[in-house]
C-alpha cells in the first residue's frame, strides 16, 4: 500500500515494473480451481452412494430425472440393512478379525522393532531389510499357496484363518515404521534410563512406548485400515456367508440378490466404510504420518 | 542409596568369584533377548511369506489333481494360451497407464495444495484423501453402480453435454478405461500426500536462492523441486507399480474379468483359474508370473529407500 | 561419596582404533575434576566407560574401592547429566526426577522429600508439574541436574552439559553447577571441550589429547606451568603465541634470537633452567596477555620488540592486535588507549618472566 502511495507522490522517480502481484493472484486462482475440480471428482462417488442409499427402491428404478438428487429421502435402506442378520454377522466378523489382527500386529511389531532398532545382534540389519521386502510382496502373489496352507490347517471358511494370514499384510509395514520411530529416539534417553536403573523391559514399557506413542498410533491405524479393507484373502478363503467380513460380504452376498436392492447395497457399503473414515476424520494427522512414514523412516 | 550400595557390593562379590566379563555376558544375553523378541516377526515372515513362496513354486509344478510333478508344464500351457497373453497385456497396460496418471494428477494436486495458504491446506488435504480411506472394494461397488448399463449416473451427466451413452462395462476397451479410472481415483490421493510431504521437505531458502538467481517458476520446478523430489517420486511410482500390477479388488468388483475375459489382470485370472476353476497349480503359476516384474520393482524401491535414509543421515 | 580410580584404561574399537590409550587417574572423594580436550580426544569415551555405557577394553575402573568394570550402569550408583539433557519427554519434571528412585522401589514419601529438596536447591519448584517441552534450555539443564541430585549417588558425571546453551546462560549455569557442588559435595567428573569451563569449575583439570592425558593439575598450575605445547596452547584465551626461535649464549647471558633479527633477553632467573639448551632451535611461547604495548611497567624483565599489526580488534576493555612474524601468527593484548593502526609499526614489550620454551622435537615445555 505504502509503495503505491509513494508511487503517486513521486512521479518520475519510481515507476512500477513487473506484475508480481497479478502473477501470484493467477497462481492462487489456478490452485483453487484445480482443487475444486479434484474435490468434486473425488467426492462424487461417495456422494452418489449416499444419495442412492437415501432413495426408495421406486425412486431408484424410475429412470426419469437427475439421478444425483434425492426427491423423497428415506432411511429405510439403513434400517433394512441394520436389521439384516447377514450384515450384522459381517460387521461382527470384521470387528473380531480386525481387533485380533491389530492386537497381534502391534505386539509383534513393537517387540521386533525395539529389538531391531536398539539391540544390535547378528543378522539384525538383514532382518530389517527383509521386513521391508516382505512389505513389498502383494497379497495376490501368495494367496494360492496360502489357500492350500490354510486349507491344510482346516481354517478355510473360518474367521480364524483370516486372523492367521492378515498379519502378512500388516506386520511388515508396522514393524518398518516402528523401527523408524524407535530409531529416532535419542540414544541418550536409553542411557539415562540405564543409569536410572531401568531393565530392558522397563525401558521398552516406560520409555520407548510412551515416547513413540504417535508412531504406535499411526501403526495401529494402518493395521486397522488394512485389515478392515482386506479383500483378496477373505474372497479366496471364505465362501460361507456366516464367516465373511464386511468387504466380501457386502460385495458378494448383498449383490447376489436377484433384484438389485441398490439402496440397501449402498447403505451397507457406506456403513462398512464408516469405521476407517471416522478414524481418519479424527486422527488425520496420525493417519497421514503413517502413510508417508514408509518411504521416509526406518 | 543404601539399597544401591548393597546391590553393587553383591554384584562385585559375584564378579571377584568368577572374573568372567559379565558385561560381555550382559551384551550376549541382550542379543539373545533381542532375538527372542524378533521371533514372532520371523515366524510371520518365514511361515506366511517365505514358506508359502517356496510352496507356491512347488505347487505350480504339479498337475491339476496335485498328484504328479510336471515341471514347467503349467507355465508352458499358459504361455501358449491366448487368454494368458491378454491377461499379460491388460496387466501391463493397466499398471503403466494408471500409475502414470496417478503420478501426474498426484503431483499436480500436491503442487496446487502447496501453493495455497498453510492454514487452508489441512481442510483440502483432508477432503482430497477420502478416496484412499474408503476400503477399495466398497468404493468400487459405488463406481460399479455409477457404471450400471441402464442407470449410469455418469452417462446421465454426459448426456447433459450431449455425449452419447457409453457402454462402460459392456465393451472391453471401455471396461479397461473404467478400471483405470477407478484405480486412479483411489490412488491419486496417495501420490498427492506423498508428494506434498516431499515438497514440504524442500527448504524454502532453496527457492528463494533460485528466485534471486533469476529462475522462473518453471525453472524452479525443473532445477530445484524435481531433483530434490526425484528419489521420493521414484519410490512412490515403483511402489505403486507393484500394488497396481498386483491389484485384484477393482477388477473383481467391476468386471470380474469380463467381457470375454478381456479385462483380467494376473491376480484376477489367477483367482479365476486357481480358486474358482479349482486348478490350483495353474493358478499358482499365473500368480508367479508376476514375480520377476515385482522383484525388479522391489529391488529399485529398496535401493531408493536405502539411498534416502543415507541422505537423511 | 567415593573416590574414583582409573588404572591403565584402554578403549579400542573394532578395527583397532584406540580412542583411549591407557589412562591413569585418581579422583578424590568430593573432588570436582574436569576432563577437557578437543573433540575426539577420548574424554567422553572415558566418562562413558566410568558410567558403564561403554565396555572397557583394558584396565580397571574402581568407584569407592570396588572395581566396576563388569557392573552394569544401574548398579554403579552413579548419575549422569547429558549434553542434550535426555529428559523423558512424556514425564513431568517431577516424574523425570523421581524415575530413578521409582525404579529402585523407594517409598513414595522418601521420593517426594528428595525430589522437593533437589527442586529447592535448583530453584525449579514451580516447574515440577511441567513437561520438558515447556521448559527453556536452562530449566531443562536444571532438571537434568535435579535428576542426578535426587539419586544421591556416589559420583556425578557431566557430559558437556552446557554446550547446548547460549553463551550468557552458559556462564550462569556454570556458576549454578559450582554452587550445587559446594552444597552436595558429591565427587564429580565433568567433560567439556571449553577450557574456560574447565578452568572455572575444576578443582583439578585433566587435559586430554589423542587418547592420552597431557597434564593433570589445578587450573592455575596448568595456566602458569603447562607441561606440553598442547596444554600451553589449549589453556588460555586467546591462545599462547608460539614463535620459532634460537636460544643463544651471548656474553654470559641467554638471548632468544627470533626471526627478523629480533633478540630478546632471557631473564636471569631462568638461565639455569635453559642453559643446557643453549645453541638449539626452540619454540618461544608467550601468552598475548604477556605481550603488551610499551608503557612504564613494574613487571620484571621487560623485553622490547617492534611489530607491524595486520589486524586490530577492539574489544572494549582491551584491544587485540594480530601480527605475523616469519609465518607465525602472533597476538598481543593492548591497552585500549594505545593508538594502534594497521600497517604502522608498534613497539611492544614481552614479559619475559612469563615466557615458556618448548622443545620442538618432543613438544615438552622446558
Amino acid at each position: 500500500m505504502s509503495a503505491t502511495a509513494a508511487n503517486r507522490d513521486l512521479p518520475g522517480i519510481y515507476h512500477k515494473a513487473g506484475s508480481l502481484r497479478a502473477e501470484r493472484r493467477w497462481a492462487m486462482w489456478t490452485a483453487y480451481a484445480s482443487l475444486i475440480v479434484a474435490a468434486v471428482i473425488f467426492m462424487a462417488p461417495p456422494f452418489y452412494m449416499l444419495v442412492t442409499s437415501l432413495k426408495t427402491s421406486g425412486e431408484i428404478a424410475g429412470m426419469a430425472g437427475n439421478p444425483w438428487i434425492v426427491r423423497e429421502p428415506t432411511l429405510e435402506n439403513y434400517w433394512a440393512i441394520i436389521e439384516n442378520p447377514l450384515f450384522r454377522g459381517f460387521m461382527l466378523n470384521s470387528i473380531i478379525i480386525t481387533a485380533c489382527v491389530v492386537a497381534v500386529t502391534m505386539v509383534i511389531s513393537i517387540l521386533a522393532a525395539f529389538a531391531l532398532a536398539r539391540m544390535r545382534f547378528w543378522g539384525s540389519q538383514m532382518l530389517a531389510t527383509g521386513v521391508f521386502l516382505t512389505y513389498l510382496v502383494p497379497d495376490t502373489l501368495l494367496f494360492i499357496p496360502l489357500y492350500q496352507i490354510v486349507g491344510g490347517l482346516g481354517l478355510l471358511n473360518s474367521i480364524w484363518g483370516l486372523v492367521l494370514v492378515y498379519p502378512t499384510l500388516t506386520v511388515p509395514f508396522c514393524t518398518w515404521i516402528m523401527i523408524g520411530y524407535f530409531a529416532s529416539i535419542p540414544k541418550e534417553l536409553d542411557e539415562a534410563a540405564l543409569i536410572d536403573g531401568a531393565t530392558w523391559p522397563q525401558m521398552l514399557l516406560k520409555i520407548f512406548i510412551p515416547v513413540a506413542l504417535p508412531g504406535i498410533i499411526a501403526a495401529t491405524i494402518f493395521a486397522f485400515t488394512v485389515s478392515w479393507a482386506a479383500f483378496v484373502y477373505p474372497t479366496a478363503f471364505v465362501t460361507t456367508p456366516d464367516q465373511m467380513p464386511l468387504t466380501i460380504g457386502v460385495v458378494s452376498q448383498l449383490v447376489r440378490a436377484d433384484t438389485f436392492a441398490w439402496g440397501q447395497i449402498m447403505a451397507g457399503a457406506l456403513m462398512a466404510a464408516l469405521p476407517p473414515v471416522i478414524i481418519y476424520a479424527f486422527l488425520m494427522d496420525y493417519y497421514i504420518a503413517g502413510l508417508t512414514a514408509g518411504a521416509t523412516k526406518g | 542409596m543404601a539399597a544401591d550400595g548393597t546391590i553393587a557390593v553383591r554384584d562385585a562379590a559375584e564378579i571377584t568369584g568368577g572374573r568372567a566379563n559379565s558385561l560381555q555376558r550382559f551384551a550376549r544375553r541382550r542379543s539373545t533377548i533381542a532375538f527372542v523378541m524378533t521371533l514372532p516377526l520371523l515366524a510371520v515372515i518365514v511361515g506366511l511369506v517365505a514358506y508359502p513362496a517356496l510352496f507356491g513354486i512347488y505347487l505350480s509344478m504339479l498337475n491339476r489333481r496335485m498328484t504328479e510333478f510336471v515341471g514347467f508344464l503349467n507355465y508352458e500351457i499358459l504361455i501358449e494360451s491366448e487368454t494368458f497373453w491378454n491377461v499379460f497385456f491388460q496387466s501391463c497396460f493397466f499398471a503403466i497407464t494408471a500409475v502414470l496418471l496417478k503420478a501426474l494428477i498426484g503431483f499436480w494436486l500436491a503442487h496446487m495444495l502447496h501453493h495455497i495458504p498453510n492454514n487452508k491446506q489441512r481442510k483440502w488435504r483432508g477432503m482430497l484423501l477420502v478416496p484412499w480411506v474408503i476400503p477399495p472394494a466398497l468404493s468400487t461397488l459405488g463406481w460399479w453402480w455409477m457404471f450400471d448399463p441402464s442407470y449410469s449416473s455418469i452417462n446421465w451427466l454426459l448426456s447433459i453435454v450431449s455425449v452419447p451413452e457409453v457402454p462402460w462395462l459392456g465393451h472391453h476397451w471401455w471396461a479397461r478405461i473404467a478400471i483405470i479410472m477407478v484405480n486412479v481415483w483411489i490412488g491419486a490421493p496417495f501420490f498427492m500426500i506423498m508428494y506434498l510431504a516431499a515438497l514440504k521437505s524442500v527448504p524454502e531458502q532453496l527457492y528463494e536462492a533460485a528466485a534471486i538467481d533469476g529462475a522462473t517458476s518453471w525453472q524452479r520446478l525443473r532445477y530445484v523441486t524435481l531433483p530434490m523430489m526425484a528419489n521420493i517420486i521414484s519410490i512412490t511410482v515403483l511402489f505403486s507399480l507393484i500394488v497396481t500390477f498386483a491389484n485384484y479388488d477393482i477388477v473383481r468388483v467391476l468386471t470380474n474379468g469380463g467381457p470375454r475375459d478381456l479385462t483380467h489382470v494376473f491376480a484376477s485370472y489367477a483367482f479365476q483359474v486357481g480358486i474358482l476353476s479349482g486348478n490350483i497349480p495353474r493358478g499358482a503359476a499365473v500368480s508367479l508370473f508376476m514375480l520377476p516384474f515385482l522383484a525388479v520393482c522391489a529391488f529399485f524401491v529398496l535401493r531408493g529407500v536405502v539411498r534416502r535414509n543415507k541422505e537423511q543421515m | 561419596m567415593a573416590q574414583v580410580s582409573l588404572r591403565k584404561i584402554v578403549k579400542a574399537y573394532e578395527g583397532g582404533v584406540q580412542a583411549v590409550k591407557g589412562i591413569d587417574l585418581e579422583i578424590d572423594d568430593h573432588e570436582f575434576v574436569v576432563l577437557v580436550g578437543p573433540s575426539g580426544c577420548g574424554k567422553s569415551t572415558t566418562l562413558r566407560m566410568i558410567a558403564g555405557l561403554e565396555e572397557i577394553t583394558g584396565g580397571d575402573i574402581a568407584i569407592g574401592g570396588t572395581i566396576v568394570n563388569d557392573i552394569p550402569p544401574r548398579d554403579r550408583d552413579i548419575a549422569m547429566v547429558f549434553q542434550n539433557y535426555a529428559l523423558y519427554p512424556h514425564m513431568s519434571v517431577y516424574e523425570n526426577m523421581a524415575f530413578g528412585l521409582t525404579l529402585r522401589k523407594f517409598p513414595k514419601a522418601e521420593i517426594d522429600t528428595r525430589v522437593k529438596a533437589a527442586a529447592e536447591i535448583l530453584d525449579i519448584t514451580p516447574l515440577l508439574d511441567r513437561k520438558p517441552k515447556a521448559l527453556s534450555g536452562g530449566q531443562r539443564q536444571r532438571v537434568a541436574m535435579g535428576r542426578a541430585i535426587v539419586r544421591n549417588p556416589k559420583v556425578f558425571l557431566f557430559d558437556e552439559p552446557l554446550s547446548n546453551l547460549d553463551a550468557k546462560l552458559r556462564v550462569q549455569m556454570r556458576t549454578e553447577i559450582k554452587k550445587v557442588h559446594q552444597r552436595v559435595k558429591t565427587t564429580t567428573i565433568y567433560v567439556t571441550h571449553d577450557q574456560v569451563e574447565a578452568m572455572t569449575l575444576a578443582d583439578r583439570v585433566v587435559v586430554m589429547n589423542h587418547g592420552i592425558i597431557e597434564q593433570v593439575g589445578p587450573p592455575q598450575e596448568l595456566y602458569h606451568s603447562p607441561a606440553t605445547k598442547f596444554v600451553a596452547g589449549f589453556i588460555g584465551s586467546p591462545a599462547m603465541n608460539f614463535i620459532p626461535a634460537r636460544l643463544e649464549q651471548a656474553s654470559g647471558a641467554l638471548v632468544l634470537a627470533l626471526p627478523d633479527g629480533i633478540r630478546l633477553n632471557v631473564p636471569e632467573a631462568r638461565s639455569a633452567r635453559y642453559a643446557a639448551h643453549a645453541g638449539r632451535e626452540v619454540l618461544f611461547g608467550i601468552r598475548p596477555e604477556h605481550l603488551t604495548d610499551d608503557k612504564p611497567t613494574d613487571k620484571a624483565n621487560p623485553a622490547p620488540l617492534t611489530l607491524t599489526p595486520e589486524v586490530i580488534e577492539p574489544m572494549g576493555m582491551e584491544t587485540l592486535a594480530h601480527f605475523r612474524l616469519d609465518g607465525a601468527e602472533i597476538s598481543a593484548r593492548l591497552d585500549p588507549a594505545t593508538p594502534a593502526e594497521v600497517g604502522v609499526p608498534l613497539r611492544l614489550i614481552a614479559h619475559m618472566d612469563q615466557m615458556h620454551l618448548i622443545d620442538p622435537t618432543t613438544d615438552k615445555v622446558l
